[in-house]
């Protein structure tokens, strides 16, 4: 019988039930009794939990928690507590920044308050959440190659939320916390500033972004095609390198030139991924304090092209004299 | 497919079904794409052309009443309390009142405006409406232009056979609150049609076609240079471009530039028509509606007590043009010009209209 392979783990290898390693002094205990789960193991580990909790980790989801039910609970009130609105208008919902009369000072919890509180107990669960990945990460005896890849994205966030405010002089610049209401104020931004897509930063997120996706494409695909010669053992093919390995490399290697290596391919991976949001924050954190129409810019630095005329001449009729106001 | 349990088949055949039931809000491809600027530039207008077919068929423009006689003596002569057409002939009065009926109310008739016991009298609000919409349009026709060309507007153009146009306006009410200290959508954040749906600020027409706030909100130089336009204001903008875009059944790029938004030249010239019509609209919302709020019964009134008025919708109902540019005023060229010395707007209302709109910077 034909087996599709491409989409499940064909072969689960289950060991024992174990918590891991013992861990020393200042660690809490892992919480939750391990079960297997076939159906888990098809699409990855077969053993779920234990969870490894710890102060940080419940101090994060607590204000986690409180902001989430802060934005929920703006969001249901906005629909005048009815939960059938709440649902079916969900994705136009949100919680807003203050306008911009308030500058940086705290406004009325109905006019910004409320999104201010919420903001700051999400930075203060995600910032205990950057210091649980360091510190796991640490006991394991792993490098800290994660939790910096996260402060990535969280260099992100900062610029949108705080540095950016903070900057432009009044909380009203940062996001709102909805779903189709960020992406509106994504556009309004990118109208604002004089078309984001001049702004070399957002240029260089957006290479990152699409070469992260197309890495990812490469390094999966080309895994999976010589997974029947071992190629998913790729640590032991770092420093043994097998039959898998030997013809992933001759693949690329005939078809581009140039390939990765076992090792490498991971370290382009990381890069790119991480380069996405840091200079995409770069990107952010200029607009409106360093640059304030990237259009003008890119006309100024030679980087918009000029077009031939294909219209009749239009010039802005509020120049004109003679026009109704 | 045979190994799989049978709760997950449940699954798969549920998520099937809610995917086929979701996809039927969507438009039905395919959509058509116009070149409308420099190849290669994204300046481009995407129709239905399903949508297309529906929009002509809503905007077939009635057929004409035959002309009558200029001759003999005038409507102002022979019938009492004509304020405006009354250097009409009595033959050209009665065709153009046939023909309001038929653009305002078939269904209702002369009655609708008049008292039958007495053409005359004002008793009716909806004949001193009509008196001052009549005035309206012979002022659109010879004061804007700059926006309705040489072809015009009639009752038709919005009326469309109903004595309310179907696109109007009121102020939006206060946003319902269990409580003043949480929930607050400021403006924003409702499925509302005046946006096409968006989550974007829902009542654009206050602030930009009835009172003149700044709608431009790009600086002028590359660099910071005092333009203090905030992203909240650029939201309420965009409101009012989408409300603009969806009213006429085209996109951005009808009137923008791809490269800048903000940019006059190199761009389609309808934006210049267009900008006139911002002005045009806050003008006539100013001085022709918002006066007649006292005349207005109650039920004909916003929530808040305003009164109807008009926005980009009430004229275009989707096309580009409004009735797709088809010119009625040419069969009555009476509503082409002010039949009246009174149909002039009186200093105050010069006052008033340029105290409202003097320009700001930019």
């Amino acid at each position: 019988m034909s087996q599709y392979l491409n989409l499940f783990t064909t072969v689960q290898a289950t060991g024992p039930l174990h918590d891991g390693i013992a861990l020393g002094q200042g660690n809490s205990p892992r919480s939750g009794q391990p079960f297997l789960s076939y159906w888990l193991g098809k699409l990855g580990n077969a053993q779920l939990g234990p969870v490894y909790l710890g102060g940080l980790g419940l101090a994060s989801l607590i204000f986690g928690t409180l902001a989430f039910n802060i934005i929920g609970f703006n969001m249901l009130a906005s629909v005048n507590w009815d939960p059938i609105q709440f649902i079916r208008q969900l994705f136009w919902l949100a919680l807003e920044p203050p306008p911009p009369a308030y500058g940086l000072s705290i406004p009325p919890m109905n006019q910004g308050g409320w999104y201010l509180l919420a903001s700051a107990f999400l930075l203060l669960s995600v910032m205990l959440w950057w210091v649980r990945t360091y510190r796991r990460a640490r006991q394991l005896g792993m490098g800290t190659h994660i939790p910096w890849a996260f402060a990535a994205a969280i260099w992100l966030f900062l610029v949108l939320g705080l540095f950016r405010p903070l900057l432009m002089g009044a909380w009203s610049e940062a996001v709102p916390y909805g779903i189709f209401p960020h992406l509106d104020w994504t556009a309004a931004f990118s109208l604002r500033y004089g078309n984001l897509f001049y702004n070399p930063f957002h240029a260089l997120s957006i290479a990152f972004l699409y070469g992260s996706t197309l890495l990812f494409a490469m390094h999966g695909a080309t895994i999976l095609a010589v997974s029947h010669f071992g190629g998913e053992r790729e640590i032991e093919q770092i420093v043994d390198r097998g039959t898998a390995s030997e013809r992933a490399a001759l693949f690329w290697r005939w078809t581009m030139g140039f390939n990765a290596t076992m090792e490498s391919i991971h370290r382009w991976a990381w890069w790119f991924a991480v380069l996405c949001p840091l200079v995409g924050g770069i990107g952010i954190l200029l607009t409106g304090t360093v640059v304030d129409n990237w259009y003008l810019w890119a006309v100024k630095h030679g980087v918009a092209p000029p077009y031939p005329d294909v219209f009749p001449a239009v010039t802005d009729p509020a120049l004109s004299t003679g026009v109704k106001p | 497919m045979n190994r799989l349990p049978q709760w997950i088949k449940r699954g798969l055949q549920l998520a099937g079904v809610s995917g086929l039931v979701l996809l039927t809000g969507c438009e039905r491809p395919p959509m058509e794409s116009v070149q409308h600027g420099y190849r290669g530039t994204g300046m481009v207008q995407v129709y239905n052309p399903t949508q297309v077919e529906k929009s002509v068929e809503a905007n077939q423009v009635p057929e004409a009443q035959p002309p009558a006689a200029a001759e003999g003596p005038k409507a102002g002569q022979v019938y009492q309390n004509v304020k405006v057409l009354g250097d009409l002939s009595v033959g050209q009065f009665a065709r153009l009142m046939t023909s309001m009926t038929n653009w305002v109310a078939p269904g209702e008739g002369c009655a609708y405006c008049h008292n039958p016991a007495n053409f005359a009298e004002d008793s009716k609000y909806t004949k001193v409406v009509a008196r001052r919409m009549v005035e309206m349009t012979q002022f659109i026709n010879t004061n804007w232009k700059s926006h309705v060309a040489d072809t015009g507007v009639t009752c038709y153009t919005c009326h469309r056979g109903q004595p309310v146009p179907q696109a109007v306006w009121f102020k939006s009410a206060e946003q319902p609150l269990g409580a003043n200290f949480i929930g607050d959508k400021a403006g924003q954040n409702s499925p509302a049609a005046s946006v096409k749906l968006t989550s974007l600020p829902n009542d654009p027409f206050t602030p930009f076609l009835l009172e003149a706030k700044e709608i431009r909100v790009n600086g002028n130089t590359a660099l910071p240079s005092g333009n203090r336009q905030s992203i909240k204001q650029a939201e309420w903008t965009y409101g009012l471009m989408t409300h603009m875009a969806s009213s006429l059944g085209v996109n951005c790029t009808y009137c923008h530039n791809t490269q800048s938004f903000a940019k006059w030249e190199g761009g389609p010239p309808q934006r210049t028509t267009a900008w006139h019509g911002i002005r045009m609209a806050r003008n006539l919302n100013l001085d022709y509606l918002e006066p007649l709020t006292d005349t207005f019964p109650a039920h004909r009134k916003g929530e808040l007590g305003d009164v109807a008025k008009l926005n980009c919708a009430t004229c275009h109902q989707g096309a580009y043009k409004p009735l797709n540019g088809a010119s009625m005023l040419k069969d009555y060229p009476e509503l082409g010009h002010s039949a009246h010395a009174a149909g002039a707007l009186t200093p105050t209302e010069v006052a008033k209209a340029s105290a409202a709109m003097t320009p700001t910077k930019q």
